[in-house]
């Protein structure tokens, strides 16, 4: 870190003792950036932006919220009538995590797409899954809290996935409830880790941060930072581009909720919880359908295998083998760019995911033009680990890239010096 | 998943048995309740204060005698216009339990406007009891809590049919063409000229449908006016902020580009 003096006698009383003036100076304004950052690179500090934004909701509204089963469906409904702005703050709660999740969802596919996981990014990209998971956990604990239909029955249904493990499954959900049912100390339990875990994502947020800063972003070319030719000071080309990049979304995210807050809600989770009663069908917040698709596709057997067991490891898995991600593709090239055949399958990816989703969201013996919803389910799943554990690596060392631009200058800007 | 499974069709062969709430226990959707137009539509609506105040006297002569609506209090109806005093005389025309009091008695006193809604029955037994076996719903979050709200409930006044032949009808079930799996056991709440209303409005089925779907829909969403009203503002200035923003972006870059 260069020494830096600063003027004003506090600063470098400060200064001396913790250098945290010339960190943030390192970190936030000088920071070298390439030059070429496209706007899918804004990805990652909306979802920053949007952390805080549901940390900050989530402490107002738990300070109405009562986590009890016979107040906590009331207790919600307080909040949006009798609180002053209550509504607020639950519309951008509720629709906040459904933002979180399209954001990180662009953030990991941008990711993918340009390579953003290859050496030396390994790390970086193990913590992005990892903060990933603890995100599904929080939200899935969050869900849960308003104590209608859908919270009760989402809750029972994941909560039972655990009784899949051989020999102890049982113990462990009766573990996890509390009891012998999702009932009070459940809900109880979730609230504190919905409470917790946040900040613990927050934690690994700054890893995550700490580990892109020292090799820096990639870029849309994949092509190493060469020299200064290549890069622009974070302040102020990135703070501006992502300052706008948070202006469109927060138009986007403000129309839901103000004009169509439970666009992404189900009406049943507007009916309090009621064990007596199961809802014609459970389905869970859009943003997990595609997993749950994957664990519905599994309805076979395999040896002494049962069909459950391996619904719930391949729905684990689907997320767990992104950890392994940087190792399965071994082409050195790693912008999509330059990969004419990776580049292609890449969309065929994404587009089986938005597949499972669709499929998640149906019952399995729904029928689309004649072909049962179970079965593109179970092709789809197929593809999709056929695609990370086959396709990846096979293309990656059978395609041959494209030439690769000499440095990022050369490629942005007409006759620029390699 | 096949815990899951069992749990379900347990579920729902309890639910056939006891007769209960038709609805959860058939599969079957209901027909798709055709599209109203309603003043709350779209990014300007607001509630229509006539017809949501005709609504009350449509929920309080009619719906009140078995829904209960316990998110609601008396003084909230000042949000479809009503006045103090005549919140102060709706509540005071309800008896609520009290207490308990010196002599450590409960005991019914005449509403005020602080009081939620006085519920039809002490609890979801009693309600039970008096509506073979099935429970009516509580309406205050009744329009946000089914697919198509408002259009729903107009849909379900409106729907009552002889059944189909070949329908077999539980014993106590009505065929509505809206309802999930079509057998509902409320009978056909409203029939024409079941209200007077004070603007001499005409009390066929469907205005009165029309009516009280408005007023549920204020119950379910009080803060819909409010919630418009700000996001027309918040969305302006976004939209010019991030106009501005696009500008400096531009200007800041010129250097690179």
């Amino acid at each position: 870190m260069a020494a830096k003096s600063y003027s004003n006698p506090i600063v470098k009383w400060i200064e001396y003792r913790l250098p945290i003036f010339s960190f943030l100076d390192h970190e936030l304004n000088e920071y070298p950036t390439p030059r070429n950052l496209n706007y899918w690179w804004n990805f990652g500090s909306l979802a920053g932006i949007i952390l805080v934004i549901m940390i900050a909701t989530g402490i107002v509204l738990a300070m109405s919220y009562m986590p009890h089963v016979n107040y906590a469906f009331e207790s919600v409904e307080r909040i949006m009538r009798d609180v002053n702005y209550g509504w607020l703050l639950r519309y951008i709660h509720s629709n906040g995590g459904s933002a979180f999740f399209i954001v990180v969802y662009i953030h990991l596919f941008r990711g993918m797409y340009y390579g953003s996981y290859k050496a030396p990014r390994e790390l970086l990209w193990i913590i992005g899954v990892v903060i990933l998971l603890a995100m599904m956990a929080t939200a899935f604990m969050g869900y849960v809290l308003p104590w209608g239909q859908m919270s009760f029955w989402a809750a029972t249904v994941i909560t039972n996935l655990f009784s899949a493990v051989p020999l102890v499954g049982e113990s462990i959900v009766t573990w996890l409830w509390g009891g012998f049912s999702v009932d009070n100390p459940t809900l109880n339990r979730f609230y504190s880790l919905h409470y917790l875990l946040p900040f613990v994502i927050f934690a690994l947020v700054f890893v995550h941060l700490w580990a892109l800063h020292v090799h820096k972003s990639n870029n849309p070319t994949g092509v190493d930072i060469k020299g200064p030719q290549d890069t622009i000071p974070f302040h102020p080309y990135y703070t501006i581009k992502d300052t706008f990049g948070l202006g469109a979304f927060m138009i986007v995210f403000m129309f839901f909720v103000f004009f169509a807050p439970n666009f992404f809600g189900e009406p049943d989770n507007y009916i309090k919880a009621n064990p007596l009663v199961t809802p014609a069908h459970i389905v869970p917040e859009w943003y997990f359908l595609p997993y749950y698709a994957i664990l519905r596709a599994i309805t076979f057997d395999i040896w002494f295998i049962p069909a459950k067991l391996i619904g719930v490891a391949a729905m684990f898995g689907s997320i767990l083998i992104l950890l392994f991600l940087p190792w399965l593709d071994r082409s050195k090239v790693r912008s999509a760019t330059f990969r004419p055949i990776y580049k292609q399958v890449f969309w065929v990816f994404v587009v089986d995911c938005i597949i499972l989703g669709w499929v998640g969201a149906n019952t399995p013996d729904a029928d689309f033009h004649g072909v049962k919803m179970l079965w593109i389910g179970q092709a789809a799943t197929f593809y999709y680990f056929f695609h990370i554990v086959i396709l990846i690596p096979l293309i990656s060392v059978l395609e041959t890239p494209r030439a690769l631009p000499d440095s990022i200058s050369q490629a942005v800007t007409p006759g620029g010096k390699s | 998943m096949n815990a899951m499974r069992k749990r379900l069709g347990a579920a729902l062969a309890v639910l056939v048995a006891l007769g209960l709430a038709a609805g959860a226990a058939m599969a079957a959707e209901g027909g798709k309740p055709p599209a109203q137009t309603w003043s709350f539509d779209g990014l300007f609506g607001t509630y229509d204060r006539a017809a949501a105040q005709r609504g009350f006297l449509v929920y309080n002569t009619v719906c009140a005698a078995c829904h209960s609506l316990s998110l609601v209090a008396y003084r909230n109806l000042d949000g479809i216009g009503f006045k103090d005093d005549a919140i102060k005389a709706i509540a005071a025309a309800k008896e609520v339990p009290d207490g308990p009091n010196d002599q450590g008695e409960m005991f019914n006193r005449p509403g005020r406007p602080a009081d939620r809604f006085a519920r039809p029955f002490a609890n979801d037994n009693a309600a039970r009891a008096a509506n073979n076996g099935a429970l009516p719903p509580d309406l205050s979050l009744i329009t946000k809590a089914r697919k198509g709200g408002a259009d729903y409930i107009h849909a379900l006044m409106v729907g009552y049919k002889e059944p189909p032949t070949g329908v077999q009808m539980m014993e106590g079930m009505q065929y509505n063409a809206y309802f999930p799996g079509n057998q509902i056991a409320m009978a056909p709440p409203l029939t024409e000229g079941q209200v007077e209303y004070a603007d001499g409005t005409k009390a066929t089925v469907a205005q009165m449908a029309h009516d009280v779907a408005t007023f549920l829909t204020w119950a379910a969403e009080p803060e819909m006016e409010e919630r418009k009203r700000m996001g027309v503002k918040v969305l302006l200035f976004l939209i010019v902020l991030t106009a501005m923003l696009y500008a400096l972006k531009r200007q800041i870059w010129t250097d690179v580009h």
